[in-house]
């Protein structure tokens, strides 16, 4: 188990919760960010300025923290670009078909007791984890 | 007002995701990876999100009505279907190899632009060809408005 941070993930865990909590409170809606991006991406859409400006405070708020703590982090890197294009395919795609991803079905799904979305988190872990398997362990790819 | 705390609420989740290392993508992987050099935290990343959230909706739902908003938007129905399943099981996959999912690959747009606009990108397409496919089988509605209502 190497690089475990227990406290900067609970630490973050929160605060998502407590954003996604916020926003249902203030704007009745569920802070799903595939849909979000849809919705920003295509016309027709009559939240989109919205889902704009959470994007917005998304972007801005990650810049906030990768800014001035940058001299503690470590170098982050990415998977080969063919791995992320693919998987962006994939995920456009599978997000679109199955209505949510880790904060739509994962955050607000679960805290609303969703049995639909608990069946989809557990759907998209399970074929992640054999999908990163067959990645580094049957193929042998970087990744 | 409604805009106001909309752009905080990004913000705060913003922050959450890169506090959290959820937009680096290579922590998100090796939680995936059960059988290699495994790292839980996103076990606990999830964990503390949902324990704020099944704590809070709780109350948030007791309200008549949101604090901008004339009513709560209402969540699609509890159906599990294979539609779902199928959904669910390809963003997986896709997740497994990029290591992004939508929100951390808007929060990594400034650390690692290169790839992340390129998940973006593929994002996108991923979700024209769905609209595409969809099209193809209903009559009307065009490819950029179903993409929208996925």
């Amino acid at each position: 188990m190497d690089h475990f941070t227990p406290l900067p993930a609970l630490i973050g865990g929160c605060m998502i919760g407590i954003a996604a909590s916020i926003y249902l409170s203030t704007t009745g809606r569920y802070a799903g960010l595939s849909g979000m991006l849809r919705s920003v991406a295509f016309p027709g859409d009559p939240d989109r300025r919205l889902d704009a400006l959470f994007l917005l405070g998304l972007f801005t708020g990650g810049l906030l923290w990768m800014l001035p703590g940058s001299v503690l982090h470590h170098k982050i890197s990415a998977p080969p670009l063919a791995l992320v294009m693919t998987g962006g395919i994939l995920v456009g795609f599978g997000t679109a078909l199955g209505n949510g991803c880790t904060s739509g079905h994962g955050v607000c799904g679960l805290g609303r007791l969703s049995l639909r979305s608990l069946v989809a988190v557990v759907t998209f872990l399970t074929t992640g984890i054999i999908t990163v398997y067959v990645v580094r362990h049957v193929m042998g790819l970087p990744s | 007002m409604k805009y106001l705390s909309t752009l905080l609420c990004g913000l705060i989740f913003g922050f959450g995701l890169a506090v959290s290392q959820m937009s680096d993508p290579m922590k998100v992987l090796a939680f995936l990876d059960v059988t290699g050099d495994w790292d839980p935290s996103l076990l606990l990343v999830l964990g503390g999100a949902v324990t704020m959230t099944v704590i809070a909706f709780r109350f948030v739902l007791r309200m008549p009505r949101p604090f901008f908003e004339s009513s709560f938007e209402t969540p699609p129905a509890e159906r599990i279907t294979s539609r779902l399943i199928a959904g669910a099981g390809l963003f997986g996959v896709g997740w497994g190899l990029a290591g992004f999912c939508p929100g951390p690959g808007v929060v990594a747009l400034s650390s690692l632009p290169l790839s992340a606009a390129t998940f973006l990108a593929a994002f996108v397409l991923g979700s024209l060809l769905l609209a595409a496919i969809e099209t193809k089988r209903t009559s009307g509605k065009d490819a950029f408005t179903k993409a929208n209502q996925a």
